[in-house]
């Protein structure tokens, strides 16, 4: 798969702050990047260094190939943006808003009326096309900026925050069409600190922490990279031998809860599997099992050292 | 279609003028401040019991007019698009920083012609009597690029705040019209006015504006001519190259 985005050694200095720190990842064509950290972090930066908003202080960006500082018009004309701030022109209405897109990045006009009547439809805001922005509320807002960066048919999305403070219906609308989007070919790059949307959408993630990319990877593998040791949950119906079951294999410790036994397991597989057998050994059938792998929020706050104590 | 060729820029430059035209310049307070201005400025030397002719004030009056207009809301633009963040849209957007300036300045030029016919048919209808319309007809047009071309480099400094930027625009606007031949003939300064009036663009302009009303000129009107270019050309460079710099400070 080709990269879409390739970032080497990006760095960003505000006075004597590096807030982003010799930075390098790729982004794939098609996929969905989580760009992930904590407030403060450097995301946004990271963001508008790479949609061109502001210069780096070192390093460099390639977007479809193009060097985002010294073409940058060539690259920005092959993307768009969803800010962290809602930023349409709220003197215009909705549609002279997507008209000035369509002219920025040159749509023919037919096509660009066209796209707009379907983007707003799709939005649920054709009805309120022509009243102007200052009166939407910040879900409308948010759902026009999506479709005021979506109007030139880009092939790569850069969306900061895009459901941040949202209600769940607008928060909802923009997840799903996120995923139209991407399952039509369109290469996504999300930033958030929301982990469930993460979850959900991203096909791998970068996560950083202090300016420093701390992790790249799949969701799954870097949440099993972040642990080592599962967790397994089990109940019983019948009394059976605590110290048996620890000795099984695939079982590192256990601990009772309630009826409920609370198993570490350095091979959940092989761990399931003793379970199973030792179940039907005792005559105790198993009422519940659930594994718990560590979650996106455990690797998270695991790698930007605020795991909660 | 090359998203970096020349005209495709002069293209987006334009949907910018037609943006800032309906958001910042269809408003009561610009447009009064655009003709209103000019007009006390003129009734006060009018009825100050100076005596001076009524074709010169009104020549003067012209001159003020395309000056306050095409420099009135140009150089709060940025200012306004950075506080209210719609720069990061544009500055995200395919578009160069020139095209930005460029489609800043069309817009300016196009408000302050607009006043500015009003004004000359003010004065028209006072009886003034246009001898050279073509050279007027050309004058405003170059004027309205150089004073446009001026707003948009008051706007350089990297503040969000439009009034710091007003103020500075405000500072910088009065002096210049009372050194460049509006309300005193540049006849009748002294040496070191004289010296000062030659540094300001808008001496030029009226002076082309009198030569077209009343036949009579300081300075020969290709000089005129010339020196409104080279100022324009000058503001332009300069205030493109400034903002290539102070652009990536307002976000």
């Amino acid at each position: 798969m080709s990269k879409v985005i390739e970032v080497a050694n990006m760095t960003k200095v505000f006075g004597t702050i590096t807030a982003v720190d010799d930075v390098s990842f790729d982004v794939r064509e098609r996929e969905i990047f989580g760009f992930l950290g904590p407030n403060g972090a450097g995301k946004t930066t990271t963001t508008r260094m790479l949609t061109g908003v502001i210069p780096m202080d070192g390093g460099s960006a390639r977007i479809f190939g193009h060097d985002i500082g010294k073409d940058p018009v060539l690259a920005k004309q092959r993307f768009g943006v969803v800010p962290e701030t809602t930023n349409a022109y709220v003197d215009l209405t909705a549609w002279q808003n997507l008209m000035l897109m369509g002219e920025l990045y040159g749509v023919d006009r037919t096509r660009a009326e066209q796209r707009a009547r379907d983007l707003l439809e799709t939005l649920g805001l054709y009805e309120r096309r022509d009243q102007k922005v200052q009166g939407y509320s910040k879900g409308m807002k948010q759902r026009l900026i999506l479709a005021m960066a979506l109007l030139h048919e880009p092939e790569l999305l850069f969306l900061d925050e895009p459901t941040s403070g949202l209600d769940v219906q607008s928060s909802r609308m923009i997840l799903s069409m996120l995923r139209a989007l991407n399952a039509e070919g369109t290469t996504i790059f999300l930033t958030t600190h929301n982990m469930e949307e993460a979850n959900r959408l991203c096909d791998r993630v970068g996560i950083i922490r202090d300016g420093r990319i701390v992790a790249i990877d799949a969701l799954e593998k870097l949440k099993a990279a972040i642990d080592r040791l599962h967790r397994i949950e089990v109940s019983f119906d019948g009394e059976i031998p605590a110290d048996e079951l620890a000795s099984l294999d695939g079982i590192a410790g256990v601990d009772r809860t309630g009826d409920k036994w609370q198993i570490t397991a350095d091979n959940p597989d092989k761990a399931i599997r003793s379970l199973v057998s030792f179940s039907g050994r005792h005559g105790a059938p198993i009422l519940s099992l659930h594994t718990l792998a560590p979650s996106l929020d455990d690797a998270f706050l695991r790698l930007t050292g605020e795991e909660r104590p | 279609m090359n998203p970096t060729a020349v005209r495709t820029q002069v293209r987006r430059a334009w949907a910018i003028a037609k943006k800032d035209i309906r958001i910042y310049y269809f408003k009561g307070p610009v447009l009064i401040f655009g003709i209103f201005m000019p007009v006390f400025l003129f009734l006060a030397f009018y009825l100050g019991g100076r005596q001076l002719p009524l074709a010169f004030l009104l020549s003067g009056l012209m001159g003020m007019t395309l000056f306050f207009t095409s420099t009135a809301v140009s150089p709060a633009i940025f200012p306004w698009e950075g506080q209210a963040k719609t720069l990061e849209r544009l500055a995200a957007c395919p578009v160069t920083i020139e095209a930005i300036v460029l489609g800043d300045m069309i817009a300016s030029v196009l408000f302050g012609i607009g006043v500015t016919a009003v004004t000359l048919l003010i004065a028209l209808g006072l009886g003034l009597v246009l001898q050279h319309g073509t050279v007027l007809g050309f004058a405003v047009l170059l004027a309205a690029c150089c004073f446009s071309a001026l707003g948009t480099l008051l706007a350089v400094p990297p503040t969000n705040v439009p009034s710091n930027i007003m103020m500075l625009s405000s500072l910088l606007k009065f002096p210049l019209v009372f050194i460049s031949g509006i309300f005193v003939p540049l006849e009748q300064l002294p040496a070191w006015g004289k010296a000062l009036a030659v540094c300001s663009p808008l001496t030029y302009f009226a002076d082309l504006v009198r030569y077209s009303f009343m036949g009579a000129h300081y300075f020969p009107v290709p000089v005129d001519i010339a020196a409104l270019a080279a100022f324009t050309l000058l503001f332009t460079a300069v205030a493109m190259r400034l903002h290539r710099r102070s652009l990536p400070r307002r976000m």
